[in-house]
């Protein structure tokens, strides 16, 4: 990638965390960690990899993104605002009464948001469908779906990772957001998901581990998976949870907590810093 | 009644969708490895790439429904009740009830009628379990003609739908070339003044049954079908509760949370009678031949005479 580019790429990335930072702070609520880790993806997907206009949400033929993981909304909504479907400023109504932000992702309220996610395992089923709808249509649009390293441990993920082998969507790509900490600890010590990447070759997925910070290898993924043939695509991102935030990342007790005014304004303060020193 | 035509709503529903694929070409259907149970094989061997078999997995099935249906299609999940309504509910709840996405649940093998196979397949929860479910509508067909006219309004209508199958065959009395179906409009079949039976599914025939015999012993009863328990049609309930002051519910489901339940929520509010609710008790059911058990549970014509002549005292 060119150096130019994956500048562009981490400004955008860092503006979503800031994204995130102010969403949540507003909100007093909400899950910071896991929406930090996948803010590298989400630029990735909406700036260079998707086929979508923000001026027409709806677009015939449109590539969509279903987040499984749906508590990492706040860096959905940052993505979709930063790249145009609602003003930035919306994002401080998050988690408020009437707001088109809603704590989980909800399709009917905000423009860019593909599918109603939060209850966790949902997610991938669904993008299981969009991506038989568009075999059946003829259409060569794609779907994407993030999921959590915590959330595969719902029986459901795997009675999708069959249905998508078996229908053979190659237009699907699930990205298994693996930052190795779930609410009650490390998935290793609560219930662990390991191995990842055998259990979805086992399924019968193209499987590429990638690091989910670093831009060239998210494009060499990304670009593989349009390669394949017959399968369904699964990225397995290593990721940092709270990534970006020095006093966030790898801190289990960041899933599901807003910062404070003081914390708000430090994390604030290293992200601007970060952007600053990309220009 | 002897020479009756009598066909399983099941049936009807694999046939509609036959029927109705050519019409509708954005129609596709979905099965979790029951197809030749619930009839959707019907449609499978006519349209074999348009039926996709989801294998035993009923919750990853909703949740590919609410896919196809977010992206246009027009999708029917196919399963048993118990695993519909019952194992999926969650998925069904926030991957198609909360966005709204108009997706067709056929459900079959409803209720205790389901025979043999016993308790862990008899779902007598299905309808309280889909009516708590906000924007869904709930249909239980009474036979033949009914189900097909009811899978064709559930492809008009743009919202999720749960349509309750049976699996045993039943009487075919609605007359095809007459009978209109609309959903949220019941049906008064019979007209009476002494007292009202409210009916749903196949406990619509037996209270036809149950009103003749009435009849003949002096008791005029009017006949209800109601066969969208939700949105219920209360114009006509209230009516019948002002008019007869008196109302016996039939269904083949828990007397907890169904018709019977939906029936005296809106009399409760609006219009409060003496209301007494024939259905399965709070208990599980059994292995037996269906048309037994029926019997058994008091699902018959001879429980409704019965009932109605306590509930007259007479």
């Amino acid at each position: 990638m060119e150096l130019a580019e994956k500048r562009n790429l981490q400004k955008v990335a860092t503006r979503i965390r800031l994204g995130v930072i102010e969403g949540t702070y507003n909100a007093k609520s909400g899950h910071p960690g896991g929406s930090l880790s996948i803010a590298d993806t989400l630029a990735y997907l909406y700036w260079k990899e998707m086929n979508i206009d923000p001026k027409n949400p709806k677009m015939e033929g449109r590539d969509r993104l279903v987040l499984s993981k749906g508590h990492s909304a706040p860096a959905l909504y940052a993505a979709l605002a930063e790249r145009g479907y609602f003003p930035v400023e919306e994002l401080k109504t998050l988690r408020h009464i009437g707001s088109m932000l809603q704590g989980h992702p909800n399709m009917n309220d905000t423009p860019g948001v593909e599918m109603s996610t939060g209850s966790l395992g949902q997610g991938i089923s669904a993008a299981c469908g969009m991506a038989l709808a568009a075999k059946v249509k003829g259409e060569d649009s794609r779907v994407y779906t993030i999921l959590g390293d915590g959330e595969i441990e719902e029986g459901q993920v795997w009675e999708a990772s069959m249905f998508a082998a078996q229908y053979k969507l190659d237009n699907l790509v699930a990205i298994i957001d693996n930052n190795n900490l779930q609410i009650d600890g490390p998935i290793t010590e609560v219930m662990s998901s390991y191995p990842i990447t055998d259990k979805f070759t086992a399924f019968g997925w193209n499987v590429i581990a990638i690091d989910a910070h670093d831009f060239d290898q998210l494009e060499a993924a990304f670009k593989a998976a349009r390669t394949v043939k017959g399968k369904p695509t699964a990225i397995i991102q290593k990721s940092v949870k709270g990534k970006g935030v020095s006093f966030m990342e790898n801190q289990v007790s960041w899933h599901g907590t807003a910062p404070n005014a003081e914390q708000y304004e430090q994390a604030k303060a290293e992200l601007n810093a970060a952007l600053a020193a990309l220009d | 009644m002897a020479d009756v035509k009598k066909i399983a709503t099941r049936e009807s529903y694999g046939n509609a969708l036959k029927e109705l694929a050519p019409k509708y070409p954005n129609l596709v259907v979905l099965d979790a490895d029951l197809a030749a149970a619930t009839k959707t094989g019907i449609f499978k061997k006519a349209y074999p790439d348009r039926f996709f078999d989801c294998g035993i997995a009923e919750a990853n099935m909703m949740g590919v429904a609410a896919g196809l249906a977010a992206s246009g299609m027009t999708v029917f999940a196919s399963s048993f009740a118990m695993f519909a309504a019952g194992r999926a509910f969650e998925i069904v709840r926030n991957s198609i009830g909360y966005p709204g996405l108009p997706v067709k649940i056929g459900a079959t093998h409803a209720g205790i009628s389901v025979g043999e196979d016993g308790a862990t397949h008899q779902c007598c929860e299905d309808i309280a379990l889909m009516r708590t479910i906000p924007g869904m509508t709930v249909i239980v067909p009474s036979d033949d003609v009914e189900a097909k006219a009811a899978v064709e309004a559930a492809i008009n209508h743009n919202g999720p739908v749960y349509l309750r199958f049976g699996r045993l065959a039943v009487p075919v009395f609605n007359d095809p070339d007459t009978y209109k179906f609309e959903i949220g409009k019941g049906i008064t079949l019979r007209d009476g003044k002494d007292i009202t039976i409210v009916a749903t599914g196949l406990m619509v025939n037996e209270a036809i049954v149950a009103a003749e015999a009435l009849a003949a012993d002096g008791i005029d009863a009017r006949v209800i079908n109601i066969h969208t328990i939700k949105p219920l049609d209360e114009e006509l309930i209230l009516k019948a509760a002002a008019e007869t002051g008196k109302i016996v519910t039939v269904e083949e489901h828990s007397v907890i949370g169904g018709l019977g339940s939906a029936v005296a929520d809106v009399c409760a509010e609006k219009c409060p009678c003496l209301i007494k609710k024939i259905g399965v008790n709070d208990e599980f059911g059994q292995s037996g031949p269906a048309v037994d058990l029926l019997k058994l549970y008091g699902l018959s014509s001879e429980n409704i005479i019965k009932t109605v002549k306590e509930v007259l005292g007479k």
